[in-house]
């Protein structure tokens, strides 16, 4: 592990480079590095820059807003944070189980949304740096230049989000922050039409989802070796699984594993989490640590996301993604997936395993029941854990006897990976900028690491910052020795 | 001349200051339509590129209100190189979900996080340089600079968005079938 980077014994007199602002993530963060007069690598350190307070101000509102008002968090994934809301508010309303309609189109949804974001994430954020090289010029390293150069490929990769999309608009009411879960089950089912509109371009998708994972495996092995190194870090691994350890996104136990694929712990009831996560601050970010508490802080970080989820199934329910996962699984001998850049490849799967479950679900008579909620008593809280497309998502919730939002916590997915984002850049900054003239190509490749992960900081306070990239070189006397600029024509210069 | 205006091409450039990024999603909504819309405009300075400065544009889209210093930055920087400067969803035209933090103290919401949270280890409240300093309230655009046009909507559909730039771009009067104005 390389968290003796995190902080520089003697921070004084050392170099300070800045990377600033990262570009082709959703929303803000920067990163910083200090290296001695040798360029050794001393302090690596990605901040996050975002706040908005949630947890505050929705202190004083009535429980049943949460679903509609909390998914404002995030336009990326906003089916997340409704479903994860509903998900608390259902256990607030005393609705122990959902009617099978109910948890079908809330199923159904989510299923949409994951295709939607991992499509968004991989054809119009990153598939530039994987078809055309981390260092290709940066005019040309965006999504028109993948409609330009392979139309083909662009094309299937906006029309797999818009199907995505088009699932949760029949389902929520709206592609984006839809109405459609409530708390104790659903607002509405679907119509016969609905079923045989969203029935017509299945199989299609499926089958593009399969070229999606040939695709990125081919790109993968091209270079196979330095992708499994490329920003590669040991840590353990969390996510829900299904009771019978397979492949879950909506409902599930809590499973984490450390990086030889050991149990840490398993099955956990998740509105137990407390016992389990706790989250440290730091002062150079808005975003807090998340840590295993039987672990400790230094220990006990993890990574979510596709990457954790694959590692962490037993098998997919579906049998292309099974298919897919084997393969995937068989890279690790016996040990768990730890390249960074085989997130891109888990998420491609979950995207098949999602194409592969909604035609499965189309097929469900449940989904045009007309029984549609369930109720119980009032609680005083309640927790809804999801896996959101980035990751395990904690909701938790206190109200009083009015209903009214007393408490708040959530730990949203991106904030679970940002011990092991911080780990990833460390290990960039190690393995390339170590002693080495800097280059936009390794500034881009600070990036990809980032990239990886599919951060979304989008709930964040900010604006891509309007400087130009910028790296510095300074030494100990302050003085600057070098700087590289990144123009917003794409063009560097070296100013100094 | 530059490439963009030798090809009849419009400058577009886009920028989230403090929203959820579903209007910039909406605007992806338009799906297959992006094809068309790459070959009347060019973009500059969005998201989804690696452009990190803004150049002087036709048309500027703005979604997210103004919670920080940098978001005033980034937004008069927009107006100073956008002929035409547009509000786009709730949080831009009055701040959307995030003024709801205005009801409260900015170190209440502060100290709810760092310090009073569930869960939280060694609580203390980030206060390095690297991090940018908060506005005390969250502000609509139109409070900052001076805004042409304002969409409203959360987001508005992709539908709208696209008649929007439409209209803009052939000159038309801007007009929408009562079924593109929602204000949800
Ligand atoms: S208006 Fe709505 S969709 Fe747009 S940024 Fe604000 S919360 Fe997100």
């Amino acid at each position: 592990m390389t968290s003796e980077l995190e902080t520089a014994e003697h921070p004084k007199g050392l170099k300070r480079t800045v990377i600033e602002p990262l570009t082709r993530v959703e929303g803000h963060g920067k990163v910083t590095l200090l290296q001695d007069e040798k360029q050794n690598i001393k302090q690596a350190r990605l901040h996050i820059s975002e706040f908005r307070g949630f947890e505050k101000f929705i202190q004083g509102r009535p429980y049943w807003e949460l679903p509609v008002l909390v998914q404002r968090l995030c336009g990326i994934c906003p089916v997340s944070h409704h479903l994860a809301a509903a998900k608390a508010t259902d256990m607030i309303v005393g609705a122990a189980e959902l009617t099978p309609t109910a948890e079908k189109i809330r199923r159904l949804m989510h299923f949409g949304q994951t295709l939607q974001s991992h499509a968004l994430h991989f054809f119009h954020l990153c598939s530039p740096d994987l078809l055309f090289g981390f260092d290709d010029e940066v005019r040309h390293r965006n999504i028109v230049g993948v409609i330009e150069d392979e139309p083909e490929i662009a094309k299937q990769g906006v029309l797999l989000r818009k199907y995505g999309q088009e699932v949760i608009r029949v389902t929520a009411g709206k592609r984006i922050h839809g109405t459609g879960a409530i708390p104790g089950g659903i607002n509405k089912s679907l119509s016969k039409d609905e079923i045989k509109y969203l029935k017509r371009d299945i199989g299609q998708v499926i089958e593009w989802a399969q070229q999606a994972v040939e695709l990125v495996k081919r790109i993968f092995f091209e270079h196979y070796d330095y992708h499994m190194s490329f920003a590669s870090i040991d840590s353990n691994m969390l996510s829900v699984i299904r009771n019978d350890g397979a492949f879950e996104i909506y409902h599930g136990g809590l499973r984490a594993r450390d990086e030889k694929g050991n149990t840490i712990f398993d099955h956990i009831d998740y509105s137990c989490y407390g016992d389990y996560i706790r989250e440290g601050v730091k002062n150079w970010s808005y975003m807090k640590f998340p840590f295993i508490t039987s672990l400790g802080q230094e220990n006990g970080w993890y990574r979510v996301g596709p990457l954790a989820r694959v590692n962490n199934c037993d098998f997919f329910p579906t049998p292309l993604a099974e298919r897919q996962r084997r393969e995937f699984t068989g890279t690790a001998e016996g040990r768990t997936v730890q390249s960074t850049l085989a997130y891109h490849w888990a998420r491609l799967i979950e995207l098949l395993h999602c194409s592969e479950s909604i035609a499965e679900l189309l097929n469900d008579s449940d989904l045009y029941g007309n029984e549609l909620l369930n109720k119980g008593e009032l609680q005083c809280c309640g927790t809804g854990v999801i896996e959101a497309p980035r990751g395990t998502l904690f909701h938790h919730y206190e109200i009083n006897d009015d209903g009214i939002v007393k408490k708040a916590n959530l730990i949203v997915s991106t904030t679970n990976n940002n011990q092991a984002m911080n780990e990833s850049i460390r290990k960039v900054a190690s393995q390339y900028l170590d002693g080495n003239q800097l280059s936009e190509a390794l500034l881009n490749q600070v990036e990809v690491a980032v990239r990886a992960y599919d951060p979304c900081l989008s709930c964040a306070t900010h604006a891509m910052g309007k400087m130009p990239l910028q790296i510095n070189l300074v030494n100990d006397k302050g003085e600057l020795l070098d700087r590289l600029e990144k123009r917003a024509s794409g063009e560097i210069n070296r100013t100094v | 001349m530059n490439d963009a205006a030798l090809q009849g091409k419009l400058k577009l450039a886009t920028a989230a200051l403090c929203g959820c990024f579903g209007c910039h999603m909406s605007l992806l909504d338009i799906d297959e339509r992006i094809l068309k819309l790459v070959e009347l405009v060019e973009f500059d300075r969005t998201p989804l590129t690696d452009i990190k400065s803004i150049g002087q544009c036709d048309i500027g889209l703005i979604e997210g209100g103004v919670a920080n210093a940098e978001n005033v930055e980034v937004l008069r920087d927009f107006r100073k190189h956008c002929n035409i400067l547009v509000a786009i969803g709730e949080c831009a035209v009055n701040g959307g979900i995030p003024a709801m933090r205005n009801q409260f103290d900015l170190q209440d919401c502060l100290q709810e996080v760092y310090i009073d949270g569930i869960g939280v280890e060694n609580p203390l409240l980030p206060n390095d340089p690297e991090i940018p300093l908060l506005l005390d309230k969250v502000h609509p655009v139109h409070e900052v600079v001076r805004i042409d046009y304002f969409l409203p909507g959360c987001p508005p559909s992709a539908d709208t968005i696209w008649t929007f730039i439409n209209d803009l771009i052939e000159g038309n009067d801007i007009s929408f079938p009562y079924s593109l104005i929602h204000y949800d």
